[in-house]
């Protein structure tokens, strides 16, 4: 599989992200935020960092990227799209993922490992992650606050849109286990039709036994499953 | 790279503030500060950003309605935020 690692100025887990998917045996390249093409793809990361310098808003410059056009393109195709930290809010800014994420309820840049519950397994994300396994990923976001109005919040729940969720050791839903004041302890969500998904943890840090947790290899499991089981040739 | 002639003649001043909804744990630490210091009847404090747009031209109405595009689709998130906008000379 052909992975794209989208680089825009300042992100910085872009390496990272090309890391674990050549680790775990796929191709990743990167593309510049300047390209008007994605090429030859099967998926989009867009990595971690802080794309322009998170001036105005986190994420709100480089969704209007030349990138992020073809990328929008690519996911209105039914191409998938995974965004990670910094990568999470700037889908939320383009408006493929709802709700935004705003500074963390602490205002302290929160760098830590957290436990993520995972909500639902139907998804090309989470497909290989088995139930009821908690997943020991890190975190280093400032702003990871997820916040979407209440009818959003009741819509991505009753269309089972909710991939991730902080929760303690033991499973549970606590406000203790919630790293930045989240809606509902929501780390991470896909859109409606579910080929595009965000969250604020970092799987791609957490890939080698050697980092401390091998737990972020099911969620690019879960898209190399998808990839190679999904009904027709390539997305676009 | 403002020459002579882009002399502004208007400018744009924008106020974004976080909607009523949304945790504003800025505002909530000033105002914890705020009363601590031993300010008298202090409520509420919200955390927003200023922008002043420099704009050439001299059609009020005109400026508005474009500086109003660029504020709801890029300046502001609507999802999270508010803004007041003044065109002013």
């Amino acid at each position: 599989m052909n992975f794209a690692v989208l680089q825009f100025p300042a992100s910085n887990c872009d390496q990272d992200a090309v890391h674990a998917v050549r680790l775990l045996g796929h191709s990743a390249r990167f593309v510049w935020h300047k390209e008007n093409s994605l090429g030859d793809t099967d998926a989009v990361l867009v990595p971690g960092g802080f794309s322009y310098g998170d001036y105005l808003r986190c994420g709100a410059i480089a969704r209007f990227s030349p990138v992020m056009q073809a990328v929008k393109q690519f996911a209105d195709n039914g191409g998938l799209v995974l965004g990670i930290c910094n990568g999470f809010q700037v889908l939320c800014e383009a408006g493929l993922l709802p709700g935004a994420l705003i500074r963390n309820r602490s205002l302290q840049f929160r760098c830590e490992q957290v436990f993520l519950k995972t909500t639902t397994t139907e998804s090309p994300f989470t497909n290989q992650i088995p139930a009821g396994k908690l997943l020991r990923v890190p975190i280093a976001h400032g702003e990871g606050c997820y916040f979407a109005d209440t009818d959003t919040i009741s819509t991505l729940k009753s269309n089972n849109q909710i991939l991730w969720q902080y929760v303690n050791a033991a499973g549970e839903l606590t406000d203790i286990a919630n790293p930045n004041g989240a809606v509902d302890n929501i780390a991470g969500i896909c859109n409606k039709t579910r080929n595009v998904a965000g969250l604020m943890p970092h799987p791609e840090r957490a890939c080698e036994a050697l980092l401390g947790s091998t737990d972020g290899r099911l969620i690019f499991e879960s898209l190399f499953h998808a990839l190679k089981n999904r009904p027709t040739s390539k997305a676009a | 790279m403002i020459g002579a002639n882009h002399r502004p003649e208007m400018k744009a001043k924008i106020i974004i503030t976080p909607k009523k909804a949304v945790l504003d744990p800025q505002g909530k630490t000033v105002q914890d500060a705020l009363q601590h210091m031993g300010y008298q009847g202090v409520g509420a404090v919200h955390v927003g950003k200023y922008l002043e747009v420099e704009l050439t031209g001299s059609d009020k109405e005109s400026a508005r309605k474009q500086i109003d595009e660029a504020c709801h689709k890029f300046l502001s998130n609507p999802v999270i935020e508010d803004y007041k906008l003044e065109i002013a000379d």
